[in-house]
């Protein structure tokens, strides 16, 4: 039995990475199919830094991710705090509604979001889909810095008034130093999230403001070449980058704890 | 008196955008679903019921079927392949379960557009399937993979397993093992204990991992765009249609509030047996 659990492993790990693996390893492929191997080169890395398009869209994911993270990360700490510190009456129908907008299936919120800009005559551009990063954004960064605040002693905030401190200095001397993981943590991942979300923001932009998903969804369908191999490579790198940073993160939300107290 | 005036500053940021980015454009939508479709693309503010009714012709009927029907056939292999995965992980705990672990979750980091290309290299004329199979049998002709409801099959099964796996092992990990070997204590075979032990108290897990699988895939639109190739439809690619080339909102939007339908009866159901389930655990 446990055999057959253990194939079951190594297929389920097989399925997960041979694709992504495929990917990376094409994108040092020197020929002009996507998929003929027929020998090594980085020419298709040095392609990128001439493609100008490509970097228009880079910057307008980075100009969309940064401002959409800033704002969900401010929004959705604010929304953990008030959830996890007070009582109050609407709270179990606020945490229903909150997580709402990444229930629904992407495409609902993306033309739901569309028609209102429509009706108010909201430009569409970069700012109507900062708008909309931040709708599921919030709901994300609230849900990890909750995690943090539940395992979070109490007693030092209690200490710190003990001693004299106002609501605002123990605030930022204390609550925020504490919470400070999380919140980075929050923070990190809507900015994945935001640089890799598709549906919503192909609705929610103008033309002419592109990013670098629906860059590559406009190389995918009109034309792919190696390229595309080589974008994937560089952003599949990123999202490790980003990974391991989150986890470093949480990971000290234990460790520094115990040694702070 | 305070204590509210935080409250307020905490909650004011959040309310404001749920109200005006969530709640609004969702009565949005819906407005747009009662009024006529205009001549040249815009639309008419005429009330109508005509685009609901539109929903009920055979053609719509038979999209809604298959979009249902694949996200199920997905939920259940989701959960064939998750499960024993996720149990092995949990009972078993391997030697670096957390890197195991971890491995799962990399793929809810990665882009998800990237993920769906991966199979299109994969499974095109020729893409490295068919010249792996071309290697190993000359004589066969490529199969036509990509382009078929197999490929959207297989790219949402891989965009979403991830999904599958982590509730259950979350709900796994839980379990106290005791109450197996007391099962297997009063005579119950492993088999036995497995069916009316561990599957029931890991019942929670299933069905969240069961919601978060289908939902998104019922409505999924951008696995059968680029892997079914847009020769077979769904909801999902039927309603980006009406919204950037066919240019009929209103039933668009007609059709949104019935994919909202969908997903609001699941997410009944899924409290109701979530309720049902924790009501038989003593």
């Amino acid at each position: 039995m446990k055999r057959v659990l253990e194939a079951n492993i190594g297929l389920v790990y097989l399925f997960l990475y041979v694709p992504i693996l495929a990917v990376v390893v094409f994108s040092f492929n020197s020929g002009e199919q996507i998929s003929v191997w027929e020998g090594f080169t980085f020419g298709w890395y040095a392609k990128l830094f001439e493609d100008a398009a490509l970097w228009r869209a880079c910057r307008n994911s980075l100009i969309v991710a940064g401002v959409a993270t800033i704002i969900a990360t401010v929004i959705g700490t604010t929304t953990a705090l008030a959830i996890e510190r007070y009582r109050f009456r609407f709270r179990t129908a606020l945490t229903r509604c909150l997580y709402l907008p990444i229930i629904i299936p992407d495409i609902v919120l993306a033309i739901a979001l569309l028609t209102f800009y429509v009706q108010t005559r909201i430009p569409v551009g970069l700012l109507s889909v900062i708008i909309a990063h931040c709708v599921f954004n919030i709901a994300y960064v609230t849900i990890v810095v909750r995690a943090r605040l539940q395992g979070y002693d109490n007693t030092l905030e209690e200490a710190a008034r003990d001693l004299g401190a106002n609501e605002w200095q123990t605030f930022w001397r204390i609550t925020f130093p504490l919470i400070a993981p999380g919140i980075i943590g929050g923070a990190l991942l809507a900015f994945t999230l935001s640089i890799d979300d598709f549906v919503i923001t192909f609705f929610t932009a103008g033309v002419g403001y592109t990013t670098l998903s629906v860059h590559i969804y406009s190389l995918l369908k009109f034309g792919i070449t190696p390229k595309i191999n080589a974008i994937s490579t560089m952003l599949l790198a990123n999202s490790i980058v980003f990974i391991l940073l989150f986890l470093r993160f949480q990971g000290r939300t234990t460790t520094s704890q115990k040694q702070e107290v | 008196m305070r204590r509210n005036y935080h409250l307020f500053v905490l909650l004011f940021p959040v309310i404001f955008w749920l109200i005006c980015f969530f709640l609004l454009p969702l009565v949005s939508v819906l407005i747009y679903s009662f009024i006529e479709r205009g001549t040249y693309g815009g639309v008419r503010w005429v009330f109508t019921l005509e685009n609901y009714e539109r929903l009920f012709d055979g053609l719509y009927l038979g999209i809604l079927w298959r979009s249902v029907s694949t996200a199920l056939v997905c939920t259940a292999i989701c959960l064939f392949l998750g499960y024993p995965f996720a149990y092995y992980l949990a009972r078993y705990k391997p030697k670096h379960h957390n890197i195991l672990l971890l491995l799962v979750v990399v793929p809810f980091w990665t882009n998800f557009l990237i993920r769906t290309y991966a199979w299109i290299l994969i499974l095109r004329t020729e893409g490295i399937l068919n010249n792996l199979l071309g290697a190993v049998f000359p004589n066969w002709g490529p199969l036509e993979l990509l382009n078929t409801p197999l490929a959207v099959q297989i790219g949402l099964v891989y965009g979403y397993l991830p999904f599958m796996i982590l509730p259950l092992y979350a709900a796994l990990e839980q379990l106290d093992m005791s109450l197996l070997e007391a099962a297997q204590d009063l005579g119950a075979s492993r088999w036995r204990a497995f069916w009316h032990v561990t599957v029931p108290l890991s019942l929670p897990g299933i069905l969240a991992g069961s919601m978060l699988v289908f939902i998104p895939t019922v409505g999924a639109f951008l696995t059968p765009d680029l892997l079914g190739g847009g020769k077979v439809s769904y909801i999902g690619n039927v309603i980006e249609r009406q919204f950037k080339t066919a240019r009929d909102w209103p039933f668009g939007s007609a059709l949104s509030f019935m994919l909202m339908g969908i997903v609001l009866v699941g997410t009944v159901m899924y409290f109701r047996a979530l309720q049902q389930s924790e009501s038989e655990v003593p």
